[in-house]
């Protein structure tokens, strides 16, 4: 039996495999930055207000990490319409994946706080500081520091779940598999092409962290580095 | 009117009473020692006197400051009362000159240029200009410790605390950062120190108080302490060396 | 337009089953996989060791959805079209035995080399130093870690509607299409999802507690 791969098709569409991967980048690259800043206002909230509102957070993260992230997804994408939010697929990703994200990020970079010894926290607060001055100038960057590897790896991870926003037709990369795959009926060759694709983008993203971690919690200062074993999956 | 007034202080931890009523003056410009064993409740009590640990009943005045837990307060009075401790805690993500910079800046609000000037100056004041951009793991714990001195000297404090500050060192490096201490002795700052440095509380501390099971034990003149104890406790310390 | 009502609740109750099963299946033969691939991780083979390291990492750097795809339309290339049950096991079971590989993997490594410095010094061959010291002790590492993927199985399972399966998540996009009630429909399949996972994820906290508390360091 011969199998006969064609791949012509699938390139001719490769303007819509660009946009793919322009929207996959686009997305975790935004759900990144947003969900970590939103991840350390959270951290900074349970640690500076009272008991309620760290039992708030915990449960916040609680739900969003032991329920799938596309039930989330169809949550927000059909939801929120009916509470009067117009929202297109893409923003609807958008969202799901910077609160997924910032749950996760929430558990790491609290347990990078947790970590710090508390004779920092005395040192600051005796120096006049303010709680918010001690966790912002003191705490903060080396907690980073330590689950850097661990929040690196999160990070991956949400790259590789945007793929399930194809689920509510959002054109990134696996969106654009399934257009591509109902037009030329060459399901294999496009799988290939995109998982290729996934494949490099997910490589480049580990090393580009890698080399920012490098860059900002330098070894030189100090920082002790705590990897984290296994870190959580979608 | 005293640097320090304790007034009666009670200080439990869950069921264990650690002061049991301990009342002490300190003047202004003077240094006070004090000695015991460990458990005998000194180091609480210094760290009840700059609010890091909270007293259940008793009155303390530091300062021209009354501790209470009002935060703000607490803040006022942590500006004019510095804290040295044992384990240095200097933040390992910063430089040496910016552990001294960050707290005139942020917590004082002063000038960065102006903080600038004051944290060389301090840490002159400790012999180490040279380290001013050192990051603290580079550095031995001694040169450790006159860092923390000078980061708690920048906040140009009328008291200073010193917890154990030798206790962790190596003994060749203990002697650097009783220099740097003797000098601010000598140049009028108000300390209280709990120390196991025994000559160095009979030779620099203007009074020593031996603490023991919670309570003073005996206090007075460090000349006198030294050389007649009262109590058998204080002798048996003194005598034992174990400390 | 239907209400959500018992009979719909049901069907997604029923189909909250087949998740499980799945779970179990993919569970099971990918246990088998992850086991074979930390062997082979582990092995004085410098081929089969990186030949496995190869193999985890593409599996690691690939959405779980490729994954089912690869297998799905690999095998279809032969001509085999499984039926979706066993199309869903088969790829979900590739995705877990990489990350099941890669967790007992760091837990055999974990063990501290001194028991392998004490059992050889026994005379045990390899083959008896990881029956008898190492994998026992590699166990009772590897449990916390394990439970813990369990649960991002679980929610793995939400994606294989693609190859024609319908699971928990997929009845609720079908019945979220016949009533129109999204929060109630896919606020019922959250609250089953975090049943199943809620528990699992605490108890993988409890064992880690009591690996640490029995360490002794």
């Amino acid at each position: 039996m011969r199998i006969q791969l064609q791949f012509e098709p699938v390139i001719a569409e490769l303007d819509l495999i660009l946009h793919g991967i322009l929207l996959t980048i686009g997305l975790s690259a935004g759900a990144i930055i947003l969900g970590s800043a939103l991840a350390i206002l959270l951290v900074g909230f349970k640690s500076l207000a009272g008991r309620w509102a760290g039992a708030l957070v915990d449960a916040y993260v609680e739900i969003m990490r032991n329920t799938p992230f596309l039930v989330q997804l169809f949550m927000i994408f059909f939801g929120l319409p009916l509470l009067g939010f117009r929202m297109a697929g893409t923003e609807a990703a958008l969202l799901a994946m910077t609160l997924n994200l910032a749950a996760y990020s929430t558990e790491i970079i609290r347990a990078g706080v947790d970590s710090i010894h508390k004779s920092q926290t005395e040192a600051g607060l005796s120096l006049a500081l303010t709680r918010l001055q001690v966790f912002r100038y003191i705490v903060l960057k080396p907690a980073f520091a330590r689950v850097w590897p661990a929040l690196s790896s999160q990070f991956v991870l949400m790259l590789l779940a945007s793929s399930i926003c194809s689920f509510i037709s959002v054109p990134e990369l696996s969106g654009a598999a399934a257009i591509i795959e109902q037009r030329t009926f060459r399901s294999f060759e496009t799988y290939i092409i995109v998982t290729c694709t996934y494949l490099l983008l997910a490589l480049s993203l580990k090393a580009l962290l890698f080399w920012l971690g490098r860059k900002f919690f330098p070894q030189t200062s100090g920082l002790a580095r705590i990897e984290t074993k296994g870190g959580a999956r979608r | 009117m005293p640097a320090v007034v304790i007034e009666n202080v009670h200080k439990r931890f869950g069921p264990v009473e650690v002061l049991k009523g301990v009342s002490l003056n300190v003047e202004a410009g003077q240094v006070a020692a004090i000695i015991g064993r460990s458990g005998s409740g000194k180091s609480t009590l210094l760290r009840c006197i700059n609010g890091l640990e909270v007293c259940q009943s008793g009155r303390i005045e530091v300062a021209g400051h009354v501790l209470d837990q009002d935060p703000r307060r607490l803040r006022e009075l942590r500006k004019d009362v510095g804290i040295v401790f044992q384990s240095y805690n200097l933040f390992p993500h910063l430089t040496v000159g910016e552990n001294i910079m960050l707290a005139p800046r942020i917590a004082k609000g002063l000038d960065t240029a102006d903080v600038r000037i004051l944290a060389v100056d301090v840490l002159a004041q400790v012999g180490l200009s040279e380290k001013f951009d050192a990051y603290p793991d580079n550095l031995s714990g001694g040169q450790q410790q006159r860092v923390a001195i000078a980061r708690s000297l920048a906040m140009q404090p009328k008291v200073m605390l010193f917890d154990e500050v030798t206790s962790a060192l190596d003994p060749e490096l203990t002697g650097e950062v009783l220099i740097v201490m003797e000098k601010l002795a000598k140049a009028g700052m108000t300390m209280l120190l709990v120390t196991h440095e025994m000559s160095f509380a009979r030779n620099v501390a203007d009074t020593t108080v031996f603490m023991h099971q919670g309570k003073i034990w005996e206090a007075g003149a460090s000349s006198e302490i030294f050389a007649a104890p009262k109590t058998i406790e204080l002798r048996s310390f003194l005598s034992a060396g174990t400390y | 337009m239907t209400t959500f009502g018992w009979p719909e609740f049901l069907f997604i109750l029923r189909a909250a089953g087949w998740t499980l099963l799945l779970t179990a299946v993919a569970f099971a033969i990918g246990s088998l996989g992850g086991g074979a691939l930390a062997i082979m991780r582990l092995s004085q083979s410098h081929f089969l060791s990186r030949a496995a390291r190869a193999y985890i990492l593409v599996i690691q750097s690939i959405p779980v959805l490729m994954v089912l795809f690869m297998s799905y339309y690999g095998l279809s290339l032969f001509g085999i079209e499984l039926p979706a049950f066993f199309a869903a096991s088969a790829s979900l079971a590739i995705y877990v035995s990489a990350y099941l590989a890669e967790i007992w993997r760091g837990s055999i490594e974990s063990v501290p080399f001194q028991q392998w410095e004490a059992s050889s010094s026994l005379a045990l061959t390899r083959t008896q130093q990881y029956r008898y010291v190492i994998i026992p002790q590699a166990i009772r590492i590897s449990l916390p870690p394990t439970v813990g993927f369990l649960v991002q199985l679980v929610k793995n399972t939400s994606i294989v509607s693609v190859v024609g399966f319908v699971e928990l998540s997929r009845a609720g996009q079908l019945v979220n299409n016949a009533t129109f009630r999204p929060f109630q429909v896919f606020a019922a399949v959250a609250t089953i999802y975090f049943l199943i996972c809620f528990p699992l994820s605490r108890l993988s906290r409890y064992l880690e507690g009591v690996m640490h508390a029995s360490r002794g360091h």
